[in-house]
This record gives C-alpha cells, structure tokens and sequence, in this order.
C-alpha cells in the first residue's frame, strides 16, 4: 500500500527579521511534514519562531527561502492576490484573541469568509447554522462578541475558522487569553474537530497541557525545530 | 453583504469623533453653499440677460452721458426693433440703508424691451399716464408696505432735491431670475425738472436699451451704432446686455476672487479633518483589517471599507450642510435682499457640494487605504490584544 502524501510539506525554510540595523534569523533551515488528519503541537519558549513558522505554513507571512507545500501548492510561489483567495479556502486561523469582527454578530462573523465562496444565500445559512451548532452556540447567533464570554468567542471563531471546510486549521494560542475551564472546552472541541472530523490542525502553545491535546508534539528551540515526540509534550 | 454592515456600522463606533467630524462637514458645505450662492448672485444679472438686448453708452465710462438724440439715429440701424433709453437716479428711500435700484425710462419702449416684468394692463395705462408715475418691483413694495396710489419720495444724490413719485404700479418678475427690486419712473419727469434747475444736464441719457430683430444680428448693429457716432463729441460702445453686465461683475473681480478662493479653502480645511478621522480610524482598526486580509479578504474590500466609511461620514455633513443651507441663504436674501435680489442656491451649486464631498471622502481615505492594505498581517494581527 502507497505512503499517504503529507498535507504539509516544509522544506529548507529561513526566515529573519530585520531589526534596526540587524538580520534577526527567526528560522533557519526547517524541514518536517504534518499528515493529513494530524494535531500538531508546536511548542517553544517565546521567541522561538513557533508564530512564525504557524504564520509562514497558514500564507500570511513570506519565506525568505524555502518551500511550503500545502496540499500539493507550492504556496511561496503564489502572489498577494492569489495567497490571499488560497486562504480564503483552504485555512481556517484560531488565534488568542479570537479576533471577531466586534461589529458583527456571531452568526455574521461565522458567514464571514462564505462571502468569499460562491454559495447562495440559503447555503451560507445553512452552512453557518450547522457550524454554530458543532460549537453549541445556536443559541448564541445573534449576539455580538461582547456579549459572548472568552470560551463562547473562541468557538464562534472556531465555527468560523471550519466554517469553508478548509485543508488546515491553525491556531496560534487559542487558550492563551482563556480560563482553565474555557481553555478546556476549546480544547476538547478542537480535538473533536481532528478526531471525529479528521481536521488536520497545527497548534502553537506554551501551554503543556494544551499540547497534550494533541497528538504530535515538536518543539521548536532557537530556530531549530526538535523531532517529533508523540504526547510527550514535557 | 458584510462589507456594507462592517463599514456603516465603523462610521459609528467612535460617535464624538463621527459626529464632530459630520458637524465640520455640515458647516464647511454650508460654507461652501453660501459663498457659492453669492458668487452666482454676483452673476445673476448676467444670467438674466437677454440675447436680443443691447445697451449703448459713453464709450470713455457710463458716468458721461449721451445726447437724446442719439436715439432716432439708432431706430435707423437695419436690425434694430426698437429703441429706449434711460438714466441711473441713484435716489434714496428715507436713509441709504433703504439701497434699491431707481432709473428714469421711456415708460412705453422699456415696458415692451423687458417683458419679464409682469404688469397688468391697467396699472401699465395707469403708469403711462401719470409724468409722476412710477412702477416698483413686488419685492420692494412689499419691503416698505407700500400701496399703488402712494407717493414715494426719493431724496435725489445724482440730481439734488427731494423728487416726488406716484406709485402707480407694482411689477412681478416672469420666473425667479428677475429681478423685483426695481424701481423706475417716466424719464421726461426727470428731463423737464432738470431743465428747469440744471439746464446744461438736460437732454442726456445715461444708456440706451436697444431691441435687435434676432440674437445674431447683435453683433452687426452694435457696430453699426457705434460707427454712427464716431469721432463725434460723445463716442458711443454697445455691447449686448450680457456683455454690459460682465463689466460690471469685472469690476468686482478682486472680491469674487477673494470668494472663491475663501470657498476652496473651505474644501481644502474640511478634507484634512476629515483625512484626520480617517487616518485615526484606519489606525484603531489595523488589527481588524488584518483579519479580513487573513480570511482571504483582498484589497479591493479593504479599500471599499476605508473609503465607504469616508463616504458615509462626509455624505452625511454634505446632505446635512445642504439642508441647512437653504434656510441660510433665506436668511441672508432676508437681510441683504436689496444687494442681491436674486439670492438662491442653484443647481450648480449642489452639484457643487456633491462634488466638494465626493473629493473630500476620496481624498481623505486615499493614505489611509494605502496604509491599510499595504501592513502585513502579521504585523496588523500583532496590534491585536
């Protein structure tokens, strides 16, 4: 039986950043796959360049040399426009501060990228309505995020982030700013998504405990990634 | 679309800084409106003025006057209709703050050259029989609550004494662009008085009004006219109404400069406040834009964003200035009616403001969407939190 191709393929990557006067090297020579249907645990010290990498992988920031290879496309070789609609489809972003547009309700922050899509109308409905219930916040649509705990916020910005049915979810600390319990249920959501759903997500986390949610672990030191440690986040 | 909802509902987040900068914007399109208003004030004579007019005068200023009897020399010029003539009386109502225009006319040739002035027709007999008889405009005869029937006195500055006037008739303009602030009285009453005190002043008119048989005979009889006249003791230049008019908005020019100027200024102080608002608010939602632009959002939606923002606001002020500029300019004809007895907000003006907002909102989104579209995400998500 043929070797399942990776969804991720990282290959030579470098990246710095210019300081004043100075070349900062963030990343320096990163090689790894992520399968598909993976949680990857990134973890490091701050400043260890596990944002970046996360960043780099979901196209919202450039390589300086390397490749990145996300379900076949070479996405370092896409122009703004181009990443930009590759996003729009094909990742879904969880981040700290969940980063819900604060003007919109929940049920309008999740239709969000759908506008991007050719959907109808009724789709969109229908597609957000079924993400929001996957989160358990149907009851919750027309709120808007102030009127939504941290926890409630984060799912309404996970709701957002499956919402496309993208290849990838990345979330870049998505207990950081929660508390345990909220940080639990967000948890334990995001491993429903990857296990019963088979979302591949890529997670970064100071957090061992959040980590332990994943099912690979890499640590990520002074720009040199570790090997893989199957729950063994500590 | 939640493009449309994100950008009007960002217009109203900050609700001081929205509403000061509308009320900015409400004030400088009334700015705007008004001095615009007067310039076309300034203009309305010309405007109203008639194609198959002419008016002849002293070539060296219309402060020398020309013999009377110029004017059967004038009825002989092929193309001309018919001929009037009249003078500038410059008289006072009670106190010169009371300014309207008075002239001294042939009743008869003046009536038939300005049809504009409605009159009906007893008045009009009424009028032409009376050598004391004088016909005023409705605006002026309103101002002073006069009645047909009572007498005006003007006290004369061009032609000294107290000078006593019928009024036996009130005229009403044709549309909005004439002029109701007239007042005019038989030109031989003037003559024979001036006859008998300052005889050497007798027998000149100011100006003659020349009717032409069609628009583009204009020219032709003008010359004609003139060139009857010339190397004679009073030269004569006749210019076409409109062009007569003109003269007289030229010399004016340095202020309706001075106004336009102040006008642009206007525009020019409103695009940078609004620019301020926009550059504040691009700069407080940086980290916003950076989630749309992380969720495939492009740049054309970012830019939609900024500048549909811009728009609201600067719509708003516009709408709100224009709506106030109508009882403004009211106010304004109220009070300085008899300086600009035509005194409304034209259509030009409007398009004027439409145009002066659209240039400012587009104006003063144009950095803050470069701004906005050109930070990287990662560095727009960093501001977050």
């Amino acid at each position: 039986m043929a070797e399942k191709e990776p969804i991720v393929e990282v290959r030579n990557l470098y990246k710095s950043y210019r300081r004043g006067n100075y070349i900062v090297p963030v990343l320096e020579n990163i090689s790894f796959d992520i399968q598909d249907g993976e949680f990857l645990a990134l973890m490091g010290p701050s400043g260890s360049g596990k944002s970046t990498l996360l960043n780099l992988i979901a196209g919202i920031d450039v390589v300086d040399r390397g490749t990145i290879r996300v379900g076949g496309i070479d996405i370092t070789t896409l122009g703004e426009t181009e990443l930009a609609a590759w996003r729009a489809t094909h990742v879904g972003f969880i981040f700290q501060f969940y980063n819900l547009i604060p003007v919109l309700t929940a049920f309008e922050n999740v239709a969000l990228p759908l506008h991007l899509t050719g959907l109808s109308s009724a789709e969109r409905r229908e597609h957000v309505e079924m993400t929001l219930r996957l989160v358990s916040l149907s009851h919750r649509m027309n709120h808007y995020p102030k009127e939504l705990s941290g926890g409630e916020q984060q799912r309404v910005a996970i709701a957002r982030a499956v919402v496309t049915d993208p290849e990838i979810l990345v979330a870049d600390e998505p207990t950081g700013d929660l508390d345990r319990v909220s940080a639990g249920e967000v948890l334990d959501l995001m491993e429903r998504l990857n296990r019963e759903l088979g979302r591949t997500i890529i997670m970064v986390t100071h957090d061992p405990r959040a980590a332990q949610h994943a099912r690979v672990v890499r640590h990520l030191d002074k720009g040199v990634l570790n090997d893989a440690h199957p729950k063994d986040p500590l | 679309m939640p493009i449309l909802k994100i950008l009007y509902k960002n217009a109203f987040r900050n609700k001081l800084r929205t509403g000061l900068t509308v009320l900015g914007i409400t004030v400088a399109i009334l700015a705007f409106g008004l001095l615009r208003t007067l310039v076309d004030a300034w203009y309305s004579g010309v405007e109203a003025s008639s194609a198959v007019r002419l008016v002849t005068r002293n070539s060296i200023s219309l402060v020398f006057p020309l013999p009377v009897a110029y004017k059967d020399k004038i009825r002989q010029v092929p193309g001309v209709k018919l001929v009037s003539w009249g003078n500038w009386f410059g008289g006072i109502y009670v106190e010169e703050k009371n300014f309207f225009p008075n002239f001294a006319v042939d009743p008869r040739s003046y009536l038939e050259l300005y049809p504009e002035f409605i009159l009906s027709d007893d008045q009009r007999l009424t009028f032409y029989r009376d050598r004391r008889g004088a016909v005023a405009g409705r605006k002026v005869v309103e101002k002073f609550g006069w009645k047909v029937g009572n007498t005006i006195t003007l006290k004369g500055t061009i032609y000294p004494g107290e000078w006593e006037f019928v009024l036996r008739g009130v005229y009403r303009g044709m549309d909005d662009t004439v002029d109701e602030t007239q007042f005019f009285f038989h030109w031989d009453y003037l003559n024979e008085t001036v006859k008998k005190t300052v005889p050497r002043r007798a027998d000149q008119v100011g100006f003659y009004l020349i009717g032409v048989q069609s628009p583009d005979l204009a020219a032709t009889v003008a010359l004609s006219i003139d060139g009857l006249f010339r190397n004679s003791l009073a030269e004569t230049l006749t210019e076409t109404e409109r062009a007569f008019n003109l003269g007289f908005v030229a010399m004016t020019e340095a202020i309706l400069t001075a106004i336009q100027i102040v006008s642009l200024l206007v525009i020019v102080i409103i695009m940078a406040v609004v620019a301020n608002t926009m550059a504040m608010t691009t700069r407080e939602r940086i980290g916003e834009y950076a989630i749309l632009k992380t969720l495939g959002f492009g740049r054309l939606h970012i830019g939609s964003l900024i500048l549909g923002e811009s728009l609201v606001i600067t719509v708003l002020g516009c709408l709100a200035g224009i709506a106030l500029t109508f009882p403004a300019v009211a106010i304004v004809h109220h009070e300085l009616g008899t300086y600009f007895p035509i005194f409304k907000v034209g259509g030009e003006t409007l398009y004027l403001d439409f145009a002066a907002a659209l240039l400012v909102a587009v104006s003063a989104a144009v950095i803050p969407i470069r701004r906005a579209i050109g930070i990287r995400i990662a560095e727009g998500l960093r501001r977050i939190g």
